[in-house]
């Protein structure tokens, strides 16, 4: 069986922001279309800025960045980004929210109207599609997100902690709906996350950073089988997962893990 | 009691218990011969209907210097708002030429208007906009460059034209503000034009507006009428503040957080 092709491949990279130390040093990494690479690690080592290199919105320092077979340059159209915050437009309804990215790009309304419809109903907002941002939950406000990331029909996403500031309950139903999303569309996802349970519930592969200067320090890959399911939370293979990412992400954060610089 | 009829009650018992006191003050603590200065509150009324033709065309006048001053001033500064948020070097150079607008006093800049353009309703609409402006471009200014970062980066980032970046992120963004600033310019525009009106209007042909009608009202001494004149300029104020009043709601009561409804 071959291997998919590679979607987003570093080589040696380094990222440092003016003369200052690296934020992110000798990344090597290759991901592969269909792959959902989760990154975690402790605040500073760099994951945001993984997921910026990725995007295009800062260039490489030093080493290489091929994303879809060819350097980051600034236009990356197949790409989409879910930031931290919903960052919805509170003077646009949830549906003209969801069109904006294909506005911006002069998409004619009536193709807008059919896309925006197509995804509201996938993250199961279509009796919502009227409603204004401040008239929806936490959770409700990061599915606009993600739809709006969605319309773009990204071959990449990328989501920077996206659901860092929800419940846990809500978390997980939208850990869920995310997977059953990816079932139907197939995107190569980097999510950055605190959360070693959300890491793997959702990846088939976990990339550890560690901070000081910020590196690759460990990679897991989960191999339970997809589709993932509240049941997939309850089984043992997932369970033993959990405690092994955060035994090595324990492992990073303790200061005798740091080499002597 | 129901809290919406408490609502429209209240204001009416205030106003009554005030034409109560003023009735009482006029007749028990004025002397008699100190009572022409503070007229009785059905006599300006009877002012207020004997003058009705009058006190109606002048307010026709002073309503139009207002609405056309009011207008120049809105266009205007949004144009120079535009312009102003681009970088904070263009702010500071203008912002003290600004600041020399609404500091010289109007009382100054009416002669030289006359001078320059002749008394009348030129005159009286240049003085209303030089009154209406600066609140204008200030608050509008404020909301354009106080867009939230995180949505100039989801544009950025959707790789928006400069164009598209002001009119559907910075626009929109800066209503609030910008409705601010026009409850602001509402109220003063009728003032600006009744002060307009009475140091370079023109009276030629019954063109006269409010601010006329007050110094001929004064000369001849007739303060019932002075009081009449009076109550129709607060109703020109209030035309104009209930009509922005009614805009703003209209543009922002679906999403911005000053109208939000209780849950």
């Amino acid at each position: 069986m071959s291997l998919p092709p590679s979607i987003v491949t570093f080589e040696n990279a380094t990222k440092r922001f003016g003369s200052g130390q690296a934020v992110l040093t000798d990344v090597t990494l290759d991901a592969r279309q269909g792959d959902f690479v989760s990154i975690i690690g402790p605040s500073g080592c760099g994951k945001s800025t993984l997921l910026r290199l990725i995007a295009g919105l800062t260039p490489l320092s030093e080493g290489q960045l091929n994303v879809g077979g060819r350097p980051v340059i600034q236009e990356a159209s197949d790409l989409a980004f879910v930031f931290q915050e919903p960052t919805l437009l509170p003077w646009l309804t949830v549906r003209r929210n969801v069109e904006v990215m294909l506005r911006l790009r002069h998409t004619p309304a009536n193709k807008r109207r059919a896309l925006s419809d197509q995804i509201l109903s996938l993250v199961g907002l279509d009796s919502f599609a009227a409603h204004y941002p401040r008239q929806l939950s936490g959770g409700q406000k990061m599915r606009v997100s993600i739809a709006r990331a969605l319309t773009l029909q990204p071959s990449l996403l990328l989501l920077d902690e996206p659901f860092g500031a929800l419940d846990e309950m809500t978390r997980d139903r939208l850990n869920e709906e995310l997977l059953a999303i990816r079932e139907r569309q197939h995107w190569t996802a980097f999510f950055v996350t605190h959360s070693v349970a959300e890491a793997v519930f959702l990846s088939n592969r976990i990339i550890i950073l560690a901070a000081n200067p910020g590196r690759i320090a460990h990679e897991v890959s989960v191999n339970l089988p997809y589709p993932r399911t509240a049941e997939t939370r309850l089984a043992a293979d997932y369970l033993q997962r959990v405690a092994d990412v955060s035994r090595l992400l324990r492992s990073v954060e303790t200061p005798s893990a740091r080499p002597a610089a | 009691m129901n809290r919406r009829l408490l609502t429209v009650l209240l204001p009416v018992l205030v106003g009554a218990l005030m034409i109560g006191a003023w009735y009482i003050f006029r007749l028990h603590i004025l002397a008699a011969d100190q009572r022409f200065l503070l007229p009785a509150p059905d006599a300006i009324l009877r002012a207020l209907a004997d003058k009705a033709p009058t006190l109606w065309s002048s307010a026709l006048t002073t309503a139009t210097g207002a609405l056309l001053g009011f207008g120049l001033a809105v266009a205007l500064s949004f144009t120079l708002a535009l312009g102003l948020s681009l970088s904070p070097l263009i702010r500071a150079g203008f912002y003290p030429y600004l600041m020399m607008l609404q500091l010289t006093p109007i009382i100054v800049l009416a002669p030289i208007l006359i001078l320059w353009v002749g008394p009348g309703l030129k005159s009286v609409v240049i003085i209303t906009f030089l009154i209406c402006f600066f609140p204008l471009v200030v608050n509008t200014t404020q909301g354009l460059i106080s867009t939230d970062r995180n949505l100039v980066e989801l544009f950025r980032m959707g790789r928006a034209s400069r164009l598209q970046e002001i009119f559907l992120l910075r626009v929109p963004s800066a209503l609030p503000y910008f409705f601010t600033g026009l409850r602001i310019a509402a109220t003063l525009a009728p003032i600006g034009a009744i002060v307009g009106d009475a140091y370079a209007g023109n009276s030629a042909g019954g063109q006269g507006g409010l601010g006329f009608l007050t110094i001929i009202y004064s000369a001849q001494f007739q303060l019932p009428s002075l009081f009449a004149t009076a109550a129709v300029a607060c109703l020109l104020g209030f035309v104009f503040a209930g009509t922005v009043v009614a805009l703003s709601w209209f543009a922002l009561h679906h999403w911005h957080d000053s109208y939000q409804a209780k849950d």
